[in-house]
């Protein structure tokens, strides 16, 4: 038995294709009052890379190799850390002018809702 | 069996921190569960970086003796990228958002980069189809990380200016040909090297690829205009996405797969919707020299430039019965946003219905408005898209609009000849009355002469944003007049 992961041509192209069509539908759905979080947001996504720079890194067997992957990690973490940094900073300030708004963004509001609700219909 | 735990920890973690990017993404659809779709989305990702330390029992047999090293080296390098860029992320101002993003996205494309580096220059990825994807996602995620770099500079204000030489498409279209070719003969080069010229040995030639294709990102970018911003960064951010998930395939990990082109998507379809807003296609942004055609012959505009003292203009709106205000890059510029909401607010103890009108290219990144009127405290049950409040400016007292001037030219509708015909515009030009505040008397980005402020109904308010709306609030609080009940 063994948990390796194998991923050769057309499944690999399955996984483009669901993972594509699932990023389109989910970001279609976001109000174009938040595209500047939306986009620091999937930009803390991609960030994701710092885990490939890791394993580049451990495995690296020449000084070059080293060399290469610590670039690979320093710039990974930095996109990963600095994304959701900002992403959070902005989405901290989105607030309703309800009263209960600055319990926002916790959500539980039914106030804050339902002006949401109007909003989106 | 034992020695299996860390392959199935490395593909349960990955597989967890695939659900949790989607699902936190997805919660980022609406402003009341978007903070909660960050974090969801960053547990996904401690997750993974948590995880990927256990590639440390599966290294080949080359590179253990470094193990220990490596580690170390791993930690450094995500103590110190990531301290410098969380720090970075936590204190720069709002306003400076824009650029920010640019340059964490560059990092991004550069790691990409840097992994398919290793591989090339290790020859490690074998075969025809790992070597064109790992080239593949070395030349996207090395052009977005010196175009987002170019990006970032003249978001910065390092470049003031766009730069165009002639003949640039040209020579823009050789760089990436060659690039091209040297990718394609690395391909099919044999293991030692045969087949490619003997100029260079592989290593060299495969440093001719990255240098190609850092050149090229860097020549895209140079030419490419400030207001066109909105674009840039959207297509660079889907082209990390991209590179990370080609090098995701290359490394056989399928969270880096779908993450990479989660990003790839969204950022694909923002782009386009950016295009969309300015009735013009991605491929027009990035390769035509926009508000350096050939002039056109602007239609004779009627009317004269009305100038008016802000503290007038304050004092209108103050016995308005509703404005409407149209926020554009020059806010920004003049980090008006705060005062802005005070005097807003002093509007609204007054009983004026007031409300903000966002146009979606509106700053130098998608959305960048929205982001400072919140930073202000502007509710966003104020603020409102274009589809949304377009019909109302005809039945509105007055539209403030402050430092946009393309986004609201009418000329877009009217006008056939002018370079922004048919851009869905704000109708500021519809409300009863319109004040621009504005610095000079310069023209938009685009070049163009906007006929909004030659209306009989426009009157324009010279000044530094933030110097005009001190001199209104004080206007208005001059009159002393009561707050409404």
């Amino acid at each position: 038995m063994t948990f390796q992961i194998a991923i050769s041509g057309f499944v690999a192209l399955y996984i483009f294709m669901l993972a594509g069509f699932a990023g389109w539908v989910i970001i279609g759905h976001v109000p174009a009052i938040l595209h500047t979080p939306l986009m620091s947001g999937s930009n803390f996504v991609h960030g994701i890379v710092v885990v490939g720079g890791i394993y580049a890194l451990l495995n690296a067997s020449t000084l070059q190799e080293q060399v290469i992957g610590f670039v690979a990690v320093l710039l990974g973490a930095g996109n990963a850390a600095g994304g959701y940094a900002v992403t959070d900073r902005m989405l901290a300030m989105f607030k309703t002018s309800a009263p209960a708004g600055s319990h926002a963004a916790h959500g539980k509001s039914a106030k804050v809702k339902s002006i949401h609700a109007k909003k989106k219909g | 069996m034992l020695d299996l735990l860390p392959q199935l920890g490395i593909a349960a973690a990955d597989l967890a921190a695939a659900f949790l990017f989607l699902y936190g993404l997805h919660r980022m659809s609406s402003p009341v569960t978007a903070p909660s779709g960050i974090f969801v989305a960053g547990i996904g990702m401690a997750v993974a970086v948590l995880a990927s330390f256990l590639y440390a029992f599966d290294v080949g047999s080359a590179a253990r003796p470094d193990l220990i090293v490596n580690i170390a080296l791993a930690l450094v390098a995500l103590a110190l990228g990531g301290g410098v860029a969380w720090w970075s992320g936590r204190t720069v101002a709002m306003t400076a958002m824009p650029q920010m993003v640019a340059i964490y996205n560059g990092m991004g494309g550069g790691a990409a980069g840097a992994i398919a580096a290793v591989e090339l220059y290790g020859d490690k990825a074998q075969g025809m189809t790992a070597l064109g994807v790992t080239l593949l996602g070395a030349l996207i995620g090395a052009v977005s990380l010196s175009g987002s770099l170019i990006a970032w500079a003249k978001l910065d204000g390092v470049i003031n200016k766009p730069v165009r030489v002639k003949g640039q498409q040209v020579f823009n279209g050789l760089v990436l040909l060659a690039t091209i070719v040297v990718g394609g003969s690395i391909v099919g080069a044999g293991q030692d090297g045969s087949g490619l010229l003997a100029l260079l040995t592989k290593p060299g030639w495969i440093t001719v690829f990255f240098g190609c294709a850092l050149a090229l990102g860097i020549l895209m970018t140079l030419p490419i205009g400030g207001a066109d911003m909105p674009v840039v960064i959207s297509i660079f951010n889907a082209f990390t996405g991209l590179a990370v998930g080609l090098e995701g395939f290359v490394l056989q990990n399928p969270a880096l797969m779908i993450a990479g082109m989660v990003v790839g998507a969204a950022g694909m379809l923002l782009t386009l919707l950016m295009a969309k807003a300015m009735n013009r296609s991605v491929s027009n942004v990035i390769f035509t020299n926009f508000g350096d055609a050939p002039k056109h012959k602007q239609g004779a505009i009627k009317g004269s430039l009305k100038p008016m003292a802000p503290g007038d203009a304050g004092i209108a709106m103050r016995y308005a019965a509703s404005v409407i205000i149209v926020p554009g890059y020059g806010l920004a510029v003049a980090q008006a946003q705060g005062k802005l909401f005070e005097f807003v607010k002093l509007l609204q103890a007054g009983g004026v219905s007031v409300k903000f009108a966002v146009h979606p290219v509106a700053g130098r990144m998608p959305g960048q408005m929205d982001v400072l009127l919140a930073e202000a405290g502007v509710p966003y049950d104020l603020i409102f898209q274009l589809e949304d409040i377009n019909d109302q400016f005809a039945s509105t007292d007055i539209a403030l609009v402050i430092g946009a001037n393309d986004v609201v030219n009418p000329a877009a509708r009217t006008d056939k000849s002018s370079p922004i015909f048919g851009m869905p515009i704000l109708n500021a030009d519809q409300a009863r009355k319109v004040f621009v505040v504005k610095r000079g008397e310069g023209k938009g980005y685009a070049g163009i002469v906007n006929a909004l402020f030659y209306g009989d109904n426009c009157n324009m308010v010279y000044g530094d944003a933030q110097a005009v709306l001190i001199s209104m609030i004080e206007a208005v609080r001059g009159l002393g007049l009561p707050a409404a009940a």
